[in-house]
This record gives structure tokens, C-alpha cells and sequence, in this order.
């Protein structure tokens, strides 16, 4: 099965265009066009033709960029589709698809049915298709490429014979190579003495010519399919009530939860959508603090999404899928069991789902004599708590940006004010010099070193406060317990 | 010198509790240094300054602490009163920015008993609610004699107690062994020549 206008048959699929329509890529710093319509064809461009020169022979000339990932993707869909017919299917470069029917034909009423099927079916798709069928794979692309005609069984040698050499999946270099030798067809290039051909051009010619012929086997490789955890329901009259709606989920969910232990594999993020009488889906998103697959836990936590949807005329249709999964292996049961973090990553979860659960965090250590990366703020969803805390030194409970003070002089001034209060040191305990790391540029430690002291005033308070002596100032950080 | 009523501290279990003043944050990591288990800080996510674990390891291990991040106060009250409910965590505190109501202050106090978790709300001054069990007001206080290595004198001072009495004390929070201390207060001991704090 071969697509030749796959790109283009994709866009114009989703926006239709009359008159000529090219895709453009952009080799080597020009825009080329990559894929045309048949109209574009029939005014005279062709694929790579830089696209200012397109535009003088055909001035009413559409183009749009060219998008190779959504390409692959849509062959995908394609892949898909094509198991309809028989269940080993393959990718044959970037826009074809290789199918080994044997054995199946049948099912759809035999070869000529089939190719009959599938041409009307993509057709009714809007897509260009030509297909090729034989018995062996190098010939069914050799045909779809330059026969179109299905070769009759065994008789492959002669429905390619006739066709070029380019046929035979070459590099473009041996083609022009046998073409000079005179070797136009495949038939020609059958029959001349496979040595001499050999020594001249590499076991891969005679390599593709037996493949092509049958006489050495060539296997599809089916892609495998990615498992799929989405399960989906369709109610015979639209509902509306949160407490269906939960049911409907419970049910959904169930059928999910057995799909994730068939293969040992966790949720980690859900999304249910609701799809209304009037067309209008609603989604429903829950990220979950720890991988899950036990129905009944994760039924409670979609309750407060569901109550916040807006029902309308009711909802006839609902989809589940679990778009984010992680490995969860059964585990043996046992006697102590971990419930308290089991009920702890619970409750990450539900407050999660109220302020995000990147907002639930926890402070890990981090090395560092700065003090404000002397720990890292981690959400508390993907991280296990540290190791236990050293500090050497005492270190204030809270610290803010710095808060600039009146003083003067490397030692901590004697009465200052600091927040509208009037301050007298009582004690001051210090300096402790921190220097800032020169490998990290931070914008708040361009001030250079700093001579941290431990003031304790008189009115209570017990500062952390830093003097800067290379640019003199003093400066509040943070306040001790 | 009389120590502190056990009835009185570690305040009563399953009810919300509220502290203010400066030394609020220290009642607090005091209190979550008497009780085992997580301890979650709920804070409004606008706030500059941030608690350090070098600074909470003085008093419990940080590896407990989880910190939520709220949007706004409504976000900070809905997250405590689901975290109280949750059964899961020991101490459940709530940074308040502003004075919350009666009704608000009430469903803490439900989801408090419900879940058999304890709550407590660093306030402003003055900006407590009623619903409150009791109100405690931590100020750190200047002690010109240190004696012992770690200067941590605190003033504590109930000034509400629904069901029991008010009272004063000074203590002192010992880093190496973890343990409060009820001490006389600053400049009132035999030989110190300071002032009062």
C-alpha cells in the first residue's frame, strides 16, 4: 500500500483547498514544495522545486508548511486501520504500509475484493492510494510503485519483469549505473550473469533482485501495539445526576483497574471526559500522588471534579483514560503493610487536586553554604523524604529577602531600625563570612561576601542579619526561633 | 518555678488551636517536635519569606514537614480543614494572613474532631476567632545571662483558654536533647545582673 500524496491527502482532508495546493518544506535554506495535490501536478510543478519558482509557473499555487511528525502520526491511524484486514501490519518507510495478507484474504471475498475494498474505502477518505499485491514483499512494492496490478500468484517473475530497475528499492546511484550498463528492467537485469554484477555492485542488488523474485525470504515486522488503557461507555439516555455520573465512573473504572494489573502498571494521571447530548465535552483531570490501580481509592478523589461539571441536557456519553501510567508490580501481601503512607499519599492527592499537587511539597537537602540553596523544594508527590539534617551551625527559622538596615562600621550597629520597630542589640554572636558561589550568577549575591551575625535585641527579637564589607551595608535575612 | 500544666501543654488533641506574636512559628515547630508523625504547613503562595529545615532541625526532623502552597486564604482554610479531616498527619498548621470568621473557624474545629487531628493557625495579633480552644501569644525574650549554649527564651502566654485557665510561662527550648524547659523568667534568677525581658 503505498500513499503518494500522504501528507498532502492529510491537510487537504482537514481543510479542503480547490485548485493547485503544495506542502512546502524548507532543504538546504529554500522552501521546496514536498507534496502536491493532482491539480498542482497537472499545472506542471513537481516535489523539490523551490517554491519561488513554483509560484511563476502557477501563481494561484495554496502552500502550507509541511509537518513530518503529524505525517507519521496520521500513518499511524493508518496502521491501525489496516488490521482490519489482517493482523501483521507494517511501516514501509515514511508513507506506505506492508501487509502480509496471506491466509486472509478470504474473510473480505478473496484478493480482488479486497484490493476493491480498500481502495474504496480510502477513497471515500479522500486519500491517494496505490496498491500493489504479490507474493513477495519487494514485489508488491515494486508494483504499487510502478505496476498497479496485482501479480498472479507464482507468476511474479513476470508482473515485475517489465518494470524499471528503480523498482527494486535501489539506491538512486546503481540505478543510473545499470541503466548506463544497458540494464533497464527487471527482466534484463534477471537475466544477466549474477558475478559480474555482484563484484560491481555489492551483494545489495542481488540481495534486493532474489527478494523482489521470492528467493530469499524478507519478513514484516508488525509494530507492536501500545497498550491502550482507555475504556469508554455509552449511555442509551442522557444522565445528569452526580451521583450516575460517579456510578458511570465506577464503572468505567473498574474496567480500567483490571486493564492495569493485567500488566502490572499503575495510574498516575486519569482524565474522564463527558461528552454531552449537545456535542459539548467536559473533561475531568486527576493526577494522583503515587502510581494506583484500586478502583475504590481512586473513585472518591474524582468526586470533586464531578460535582464541579456542568451537566446541561445530560450526559450520554463517558470516556476514561488513563494517560500517564507507571509500573506498579504486585506485591506479596503482608502482615505490617504501609497504610499510614498509603492514607498519607491519599491526602497529597486530594489536596492536589484543589491546588495542584506541584504545590504540595517538601524540603530535601541540598549542598550548598548559601542559605537559600542550602535545600531544595520539591514537590511532595515525586519525592521521598531526605536523609536526615546536619547543621553545623544555627541557621534562623525563617529567612525573607534581605531587609536593608541603617548601620555602619563591620560591627552590628547598636540601635537601628527594622520593620517600623526601634531595635537595640543586646548580644551579638559572630561573624560567620559566607562567600558567594562564583559559579553561580545570582543576581542577589552580587553585593559580594557576606559577615553574618546573630543579633540578639533587647526587645526579644533574634535576627540573622549580614554585613556586605565590599559593599558596605547591613542587611536583616532572617529571624531565629 | 512550676512546670507547664500538662493539661495545658501540648495543647488538647483533635481541636484547632491558634498562636500569634512573634515567636508564633517556634510554638509551632515546638509543638510538632511533641508529636510523631507528618506535619503539614499550609501557606498562601505570595509569602517571600520561607521556613528553613536547618532551622526546623532544631526541633524536629524536617524529612516530616510537607508544605502546601495555597492560591489564596479560602485555598489555605479548604486545604487545612482536608488535611485535618485526613486522619494521616499529626499537626496540621495554617499561616492566616487576615482574621477569618466564625463559620470558618467552626469547621476547622469539626474537621479537627472528626479527623483526631490537631490544628493550629499562626495569626496576626489581635485577629483571632472564636472558635478557637485556646490562643496562645509566643514572644522570644532577651535574656542578658545566656547560661546554657542555646539562648532561646520565650515568653508564652495564653489569652484564651475555653476550658481552663490563663497563664504565663518562660521557657526555653534545649537544641541537643529536643526538650523544653520551663524556666523563671529572664533577669529574675538568683545572680543575674540584666534587665527584665
Amino acid at each position: 500500500m503505498w500513499f503518494p500524496r500522504l501528507a498532502s491527502d492529510r491537510v487537504l482532508r482537514a481543510r479542503p483547498v480547490e485548485g493547485p495546493f503544495a506542502l512546502t518544506r524548507i532543504v538546504a535554506n529554500a522552501d521546496r514544495l514536498a507534496c502536491l495535490n493532482p491539480a498542482a501536478e497537472r499545472a506542471g510543478l513537481s516535489r523539490g522545486m523551490p517554491l519561488a519558482d513554483a509560484r511563476a509557473f502557477c501563481p494561484g499555487l495554496r502552500t502550507r508548511p509541511a509537518d513530518p511528525h503529524a505525517d507519521a502520526r496520521f500513518l499511524g491511524a493508518l496502521r491501525r486501520w489496516a488490521t482490519r484486514y489482517c493482523p501483521w501490519v507494517g511501516r514501509e518507510g515514511c508513507d506506505g504500509l506492508v501487509l502480509d495478507v496471506t491466509g486472509s484474504t478470504h474473510l473480505i471475498g478473496g484478493e480482488a475484493a479486497m484490493l476493491a475494498d480498500m481502495r474504496q474505502r480510502l477513497a471515500r477518505a479522500g486519500i491517494t492510494v496505490r496498491l500493489g499485491l504479490a507474493d513477495t514483499r519487494g514485489a508488491a512494492w515494486a508494483l504499487a510503485r510502478y505496476g498497479e496490478a496485482p501479480a498472479p500468484p507464482g507468476a511474479t517473475a513476470q508482473a515485475i519483469g517489465p518494470l524499471p530497475v528503480a523498482a527494486l528499492r535501489l539506491e538512486p546511484d546503481t540505478v543510473t549505473a545499470l541503466q548506463r550498463l544497458g540494464l533497464r528492467s527487471i527482466a534484463d537485469l534477471a537475466a544477466a550473469a549474477r558475478a559480474p554484477l555482484a563484484r560491481r555492485f555489492g551483494r545489495g542488488l542481488m540481495m534486493r533482485l532474489d527478494q523482489a523474485l521470492g528467493d530469499q525470504p524478507e519478513q514484516i515486522a508488525p509494530e507492536p501495539e501500545p497498550p491502550r488503557y482507555a475504556t469508554r461507555l455509552t449511555l442509551p439516555e442522557p444522565i445528569g445526576l452526580t451521583a450516575d455520573v460517579m456510578a458511570g465512573t465506577e464503572r468505567l473504572l473498574q474496567a480500567l483497574c483490571a486493564r492495569l494489573k493485567d500488566r502490572e502498571t499503575g495510574a498516575r494521571a486519569l482524565v474522564l471526559t463527558l461528552r454531552r447530548v449537545d456535542q459539548d465535552s467536559q473533561q475531568v483531570e486527576l493526577r494522583l500522588a503515587r502510581p494506583l490501580r484500586d478502583a475504590a481509592r481512586i473513585l472518591p478523589l474524582f468526586e470533586r471534579g464531578v460535582t464541579q461539571v456542568e451537566a446541561g441536557f445530560g450526559i450520554d456519553r463517558m470516556r476514561l483514560e488513563a494517560v500517564q501510567v507507571e509500573p506498579l508490580p504486585v506485591r506479596q501481601l503482608s502482615h505490617v503493610g504501609d497504610t499510614g503512607k498509603a492514607r498519607l499519599d491519599d491526602l497529597i492527592t486530594r489536596i492536589g487536586t484543589r491546588i495542584g499537587l506541584e504545590n504540595v511539597q517538601r524540603v530535601l537537602p541540598a549542598d550548598s553554604h548559601i542559605p537559600e540553596r542550602a535545600f531544595l523544594v520539591a514537590a511532595a508527590a515525586f519525592s521521598d523524604p531526605g536523609p536526615s539534617w546536619g547543621s553545623p551551625r544555627p541557621r534562623p527559622l525563617r529567612l525573607f529577602p534581605p531587609e536593608p538596615v541603617a548601620g555602619h562600621g563591620p560591627r552590628p550597629p547598636q540601635d537601628f531600625r527594622w520593620r517600623r520597630m526601634a531595635l537595640q542589640t543586646g548580644r551579638a554572636t559572630g561573624p560567620e563570612r559566607i562567600a558567594p558561589e562564583w559559579w553561580m550568577a545570582d543576581e542577589a549575591w552580587r553585593s559580594g561576601l557576606r559577615d553574618y551575625w546573630r543579633v540578639e535585641t533587647r526587645q526579644g527579637r533574634r535576627l540573622w542579619m549580614f554585613h556586605t564589607p565590599q559593599a558596605p551595608g547591613w542587611f536583616v535575612h532572617g529571624e531565629f526561633a | 518555678m512550676s512546670g507547664l500544666d500538662p493539661a495545658l501543654f501540648p495543647p488538647k488533641p483533635a481541636r484547632m488551636h491558634e498562636a500569634c506574636g512573634p515567636g508564633a512559628a517556634a510554638f509551632a515547630a515546638v509543638l510538632a517536635a511533641q508529636l510523631d508523625g507528618p506535619v503539614l504547613w499550609v501557606l498562601e503562595s505570595w509569602r517571600a519569606d520561607m521556613l528553613t529545615p536547618q532551622g526546623l532541625s532544631a526541633f524536629f526532623d524536617p524529612a516530616r514537614l510537607l508544605i502546601a502552597r495555597a492560591k489564596d486564604q479560602t485555598e489555605v482554610l479548604a486545604v487545612t480543614e482536608e488535611a485535618l479531616r485526613g486522619k494521616t498527619l499529626s499537626l496540621v498548621v495554617a499561616e492566616l494572613a487576615r482574621p477569618i470568621g466564625l463559620t470558618p473557624g467552626r469547621r476547622l474545629q469539626l474537621a479537627a474532631g472528626e479527623g483526631r487531628t490537631l490544628g493550629l493557625c499562626l495569626i496576626a495579633d489581635g485577629a483571632g476567632s472564636n472558635a478557637a480552644e485556646t490562643r496562645w501569644h509566643c514572644a522570644p525574650v532577651f535574656d542578658a545571662d545566656p547560661g546554657i549554649g542555646d539562648s532561646t527564651p520565650m515568653r508564652w502566654e495564653i489569652i484564651k483558654n475555653k476550658s481552663g485557665t490563663l497563664g504565663a510561662w518562660h521557657v526555653r527550648w534545649e537544641h541537643a536533647t529536643r526538650r523544653l524547659h520551663v524556666v523563671s523568667p529572664a533577669g529574675e534568677r538568683p545572680g543575674s545582673q540584666g534587665a527584665a525581658g
